[in-house]
């Protein structure tokens, strides 16, 4: 790349002050026209800060913001808006009660006389959901769609909005690679007209695929800015978190597996998940693997109760177990982190400690509450164990950075001590360093001789601490993969290239 | 095209037309145009007031002072039709700044304060009936030529039923109303702020404005109801309309309104306001029933669309569940 003229997009000296903490201390990030400049850093380096004061929806302590050399001062989300600024945050970014057309025009309906043409918005609403491989009717509400689908709807309204500048927090992580493609081929369609993207994510492939230049935070400040073309993942990854990553692909021991604990017979759920049948052993690591809506969450669910099982049973130490809800689980010694936090995981009011608490203390029943200085003492633990960036454990969860909610939740789970724990997604929006962490975490509580259960779409990570995979597609169980079988391209033959039952 | 969004309407909708058929089986005489005009008629200040809490419902709110607003409206026109020679319209137009400013204000404070509605708007009832009581503490007569002039509008319709101006004027609010919840850019961020206010803020919805003009409108609308009611009564009351909120909030929920917000339809309320009528109609027209009877059947009706919602958000809950990845399939 030449070196581009004036910055498009210029903030400097940005400060951003929370109490207990300072989320932002004089960042500088310059936006040039036609790049796309990634923007990284580890869970609470202060990324989805810096972008919400960017855009109004934060007010800044400190900085000025120039666009097309001009000084802006976007107070209200609306307002860079109509500058020509168009974000996806990191949170939920849509409305579940509208529909998929009322959403993607929320405040610039197309209006005859004062009135909203509806018909025109759900025609138009088609035809630019199309364009990202999407065909729906879009005047249906939005919560009748899968995760997935929503948060291409909420990029879609993003593109839409940018007459400038595109931000987007993590907008990938419960994509598809499929659905990446097409996100990424829009990128650079809009790249190549002048706009300028900022893309967040922890997926360091995706930024060396797609961005030009990459700003770096740590704990607030800006700590590099390189182009991307310059330097390796190695180089960015030492950058991000200050330290050497140790080499993170450990030697699977193959311990041996302890004693049977679990027997799956045939549970299925109509219409959900056919027939799925499995043995769990203490001290192993079983990997669910399989594309987006290949079951692996339903599975998940239906063995932890969340969903009931309406054929099959299932045995715990060789006696039939009765799991009709997640109590029933949690009463058995199940445990399990769910892959949607903000629905089914924290309760954003409440602070930290009685988050990570929440689990064992439902376990042992609210009528015997467990001692202040016990919670203090295992919250400190886990926290301190999983490296959760906090300002007080006192700090109403929903405060924390959104990776660090994702460890805190993990925490809840892990502080029941659980025999089995299913895992769906651990490390989704979680940054390479604390990833490293997690999988080490995984090796250990093995060792230790918990019995896990883990659905993730990383393969590369399922290989690393699985000592057996079970592959899922379109609700059947494929294949299970075991000991030296278990590599990366196994898994995507069993995934894809195994030809359909009956298909020609 | 029916969607399940439309639902609750649709069963509002039926519970009506099968009410009224119920009615019209036992008591044949009820299937009258006079019937008809009286149930206009006697719901036209409740029609209109309810659709001001439809909007605030809408929103995730409540407004619990527009009974006492009617009041206050009632007893303001009396005393100032009684005590000085403004021309009435130019003393309705001066009450409905007073009520919508009045609902801005709560609105303002709802907003920039961050209090809860239910709080807000309760002080705000104690306030109204207050200054409704300041005026005058006695049931004032108002008695205008203009008042005989609008009360004798009316169109007589084949079978002897009095269709008269004030059950229009509910019509004519019920119509707007529903073309700005659902056709204006207002209406939409109404629903979206019932969706989920920090969300809607960063999607760039104007949060202050819309609440400020939510409550304006309830308010005004309250006002309104106000003049109408005066229109029905000819007096001015303090101790009149008690408990009015509720019954609103009711119809509302009758018409198939989350009480949560971000669910429902202006039309679903009329149908509310219908059903709630025709049961105090049926019990006029029996004669052996005590009027009682009205509260126990619509609070097992309120009680029975309560249920029903939740049924329907479990029902699209479960969908949702299995329709995740059949999606992404193909
Ligand atoms: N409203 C708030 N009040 C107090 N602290 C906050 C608030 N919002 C964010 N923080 C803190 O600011 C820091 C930066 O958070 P931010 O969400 O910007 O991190 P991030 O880089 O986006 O991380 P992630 O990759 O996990 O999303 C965190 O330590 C977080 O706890
Ligand atoms: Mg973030």
């Amino acid at each position: 790349m030449t070196t581009p003229q004036a910055p498009l997009l210029h903030a400097s000296g940005i400060s951003k002050f929370f109490p207990g903490a300072v989320a932002l201390d004089e960042v500088e990030l310059k936006l040039y026209p036609g790049e796309v400049h990634a923007l990284l850093g580890e869970n609470g380096a202060g990324k989805s800060t810096l972008i919400k004061c960017l855009t109004g929806a934060y007010r800044r302590d400190g900085g000025t913001i120039t666009l097309d050399g001009e000084d802006i001062d976007a107070k209200s989300t609306a307002e860079s808006q109509e500058l020509g600024i168009g974000t996806v945050y990191q949170e939920v970014n849509l409305l579940p009660n509208l529909t998929v057309a009322e959403n993607l025009f929320m405040g610039r309906q197309p209006t005859r006389l004062g009135l909203v043409n509806r018909r025109q918005m759900n025609t138009q609403a088609r035809e630019a959901l199309l364009g990202y491989g999407l065909d729906l009717d879009p005047g249906e509400p939005l919560n009748s769609f899968s995760v997935a689908v929503q948060q291409v709807v909420a990029i879609a309204r993003a593109v839409a909005l940018s007459g400038k500048v595109l931000i987007l927090d993590e907008p990938t992580a419960s994509l598809d690679r499929d659905e990446v493609d097409l996100l990424f081929g829009v990128i650079r369609q809009l790249k190549d007209s002048g706009l300028s993207i900022v893309f967040i994510t922890h997926f360091l492939d995706q930024v060396f695929e797609i961005s030009d230049r990459a700003t770096v935070l740590r704990n607030g400040r800006v700590v590099g800015e390189r182009l991307l073309a310059d330097v390796t993942q190695h180089d960015v990854v030492t950058l991000m978190l200050g330290r050497q990553l140790e080499a993170t692909v450990q030697d699977r021991k193959a311990g041996k597996p302890g004693a049977l604990l679990l027997e799956i017979n045939d549970l299925a759920k109509r219409g959900m998940i056919e027939p799925f049948s499995m043995n769990l052993h203490r001290g192993e690591v079983v990997g669910l693997a399989g594309l987006l809506g290949s079951g692996r969450t339903e599975t998940a669910n239906l063995l932890f109760g969340a969903v009931q099982a309406d054929h099959g049973k299932m045995l715990i130490d060789g006696r039939e177990a009765r799991i009709a809800n997640p109590r029933d689980a949690v009463a058995q010694g199940f445990a399990m982190c769910p892959e949607d936090r903000k629905t089914h995981g924290i309760v954003g009011d409440l602070s930290v400690r009685d988050n990570i608490i929440l689990a064992l203390q439902a376990r042992q029943g609210w009528m015997r509450p467990i001692p202040r200085a016990k919670v203090h003492e295992i919250a400190e633990h886990y926290v301190k164990a999983l490296d959760i960036r906090l300002a007080s454990l006192d700090m109403p969860i929903r405060l924390l950075s959104g990776g660090n909610q994702q460890k805190a939740l993990l925490a809840r789970w892990l502080a029941t001590e659980p025999d089995v724990l299913i895992l769906d997604e651990p490390t989704r929006g979680i940054d390479v360093g604390a990833h490293a962490e997690i999988i080490a975490l995984i090796e250990r509580l093995r060792e230790n001789g918990m019995a896990l259960l883990v659905a993730s779409s990383e393969l590369e990570e399922l290989v690393a601490y699985s000592t057996r995979v079970v592959v899922l597609r379109d609700r059947h169980q494929v294949r299970e993969l075991t000991g030296d079988e278990i590599t990366a391209d196994n898994i995507v033959h069993a995934i894809a290239a195994e030809p359909e039952k009956g298909a020609a | 095209m029916i969607r399940s969004t439309h639902l609750p309407l649709m069963v509002t909708l039926a519970t009506f037309v099968l009410a009224f058929a119920l009615c019209g089986w036992q008591y044949p005489s009820m299937l009258s145009t006079r019937v008809v005009a009286n149930l206009l008629t006697d719901n036209a200040f409740l029609g209109i007031v309810a659709v001001g809490m439809t909007f605030v419902i809408l929103s995730g709110g409540i407004d619990l002072s527009v009974g006492s607003v009617i009041a206050f409206t009632g007893v303001f026109l009396a005393v100032i039709l009684r005590d000085t020679s403004i021309h009435p319209l130019a003393a309705f137009v001066l009450v409905l700044l007073i009520t919508t400013m009045f609902g801005a204000a709560m609105g303002a404070v709802i907003h920039f304060l961050e209090m809860p509605p239910f709080i807000v708007t309760l002080a705000g009832m104690f306030l109204a009936r207050g200054a409704a009581y300041v005026l005058s503490t006695d049931s004032v007569p108002i008695t205008h030529e203009f008042y005989d002039t609008l009360q004798d509008i009316y169109w007589k319709a084949p079978g002897g039923g009095r269709f008269r101006l004030i059950g229009g004027i509910m019509l004519l609010v019920f119509i707007c109303g529903a073309l700005v919840a659902h056709r204006t850019r207002f209406g939409q961020n109404v629903y979206a702020v019932g969706g989920g206010g920090p969300t809607a803020r960063l999607m760039g919805v104007p949060l202050a404005r819309t609440t400020v003009g939510i409550y304006a409108i309830s308010g005004g609308l309250a006002g309104l109801a106000g003049i109408i009611f005066s229109l029905y009564t000819s007096a001015g009351y303090s101790l009149a309309t008690v408990g009015v909120e509720l019954d609103a909030i009711a119809a509302v929920v009758i018409g198939g309104t989350l009480l949560s917000g971000g669910y429902g339809f202006v039309a679903g309320t009329f149908f509310g306001i219908l059903i709630m009528g025709l049961i105090q109609t049926y019990i006029v027209f029996d004669g052996t029933l005590s009027s009682w009877w009205t509260k126990i059947v619509i609070g097992a009706l309120l009680f029975s669309f309560i249920l029903l919602q939740k049924g329907l958000t479990w029902a699209t809950i479960t969908r949702k569940r299995t329709a995740t990845g059949s999606a992404q399939q193909s």
